[in-house]
């Protein structure tokens, strides 16, 4: 019953998996896909904090923290952006952003 | 020894659990609300590992500051999330086709790696045994990488500027005070002396020249 370091990762997989499925099933969300991509860097800082643990070195939680610090400012702009976007289109759909034709 | 092993479980099932949820939930505030529970699973996670501090942060910067951000915004547009949702059984087989492919990837390389036998030599800064977790994090932190630290401090500067200029905005409609046009105002331009003729009053034709 010893919890290893392979059990950790193992939800940490799972974890990034369901991240990535949920960009895939809500491609018309955008609330989610931001929430989806906070389960990945919640996935990511898991499998940091794991090995970090695990090899007996700091310096993984210390990277974890400023994945961390990322995260929320990723967060922060890109709520911004999606306010500003409804602002101007009145709509918050995926595929209404293709104004430029990029 | 077996009660950290069912904690384990149950943090790991609850989490696996709510972040399925998450992206499978009708309506958004649901999703957050799962995203929440993820999060502090998760943080029940890092604090069986070890990793203290980081399970508070994990609790304070994602409960406290990310998913209160994510409900603000979600109350705050009026958006119809039903038509939002079209789709979702369409990419379903696809998505879970690849994401079938993805974990059982992710699974494989999990269960069969060993740790290279140099890396335990390697160790960069290792944890004191004699400390906490936060002192052993900030003995690291403030002194080998502290440019790291302020970096990370730059970054949020960034993102907090950005997220204002972004949504600042100034209305026509509001009537804001302008220092500098008060301070450019004089008597000349604020008052003028009429005659007005007996009987007549001041005509509409003066109306542009009144409001001057």
């Amino acid at each position: 019953m010893t919890i290893g370091l392979g059990h950790y990762l193992a939800v940490a997989a799972m974890l990034f998996t369901l991240g990535i499925l949920g960009i895939f099933l809500n491609r018309k969300n955008i609330i989610v896909i931001l929430m989806s991509v906070e389960l990945i860097l919640l996935a990511v800082n898991i499998n940091l904090v794991a090995f970090s643990t695990f090899l007996g070195d700091i310096v993984g939680q210390v990277f974890a923290l400023l994945v961390l610090t990322v995260a929320a400012a990723e967060a922060a702009i890109g709520l911004a952006v999606l306010v500003v976007y409804f602002r101007n289109r009145g709509s918050i759909a995926v595929e209404d952003v293709n104004l430029m034709k990029g | 020894m077996i009660l950290p092993a069912l904690f384990f479980y149950l943090f790991a099932a609850v989490c696996v659990a709510s972040a399925v949820m998450v992206i499978v939930s009708k309506n958004p505030v649901h999703s957050v609300l799962y995203l929440i529970l993820a999060f502090v699973n998760a943080s029940g996670l890092f604090v069986l590992m070890g990793a203290e501090f980081l399970a508070m942060i994990l609790i304070v910067v994602y409960v406290g500051a990310v998913a209160v951000l994510f409900l603000f915004v979600i109350m705050m547009l009026d958006v119809d999330f039903t038509e939002l949702r079209e789709g979702f059984l369409q990419y379903m087989p696809i998505g879970l086709v690849i994401g079938g492919i993805f974990l059982f990837e992710l699974l494989l390389t999990v269960s069969y790696w060993v740790i290279n036998p140099s890396t335990p030599k390697a160790i960069t800064a290792a944890i004191p045994t004699n400390v906490t977790n936060t002192e052993a994090l900030g003995l690291v932190l403030y002194t080998k990488y502290i440019h790291y630290f302020q970096l990370s401090g730059m970054i949020l500067l960034v993102a907090m500027i950005g997220a204002i200029v972004l949504t600042l905005r100034h209305k026509a409609s509001v009537k804001r005070q302008d220092i500098n046009v008060q301070n450019a105002r004089t008597p000349e331009m604020a008052m003028a002396v009429r005659k007005v003729a007996v009987g007549q009053g001041l005509q509409d034709t003066d109306a542009a020249e009144w409001v001057k």
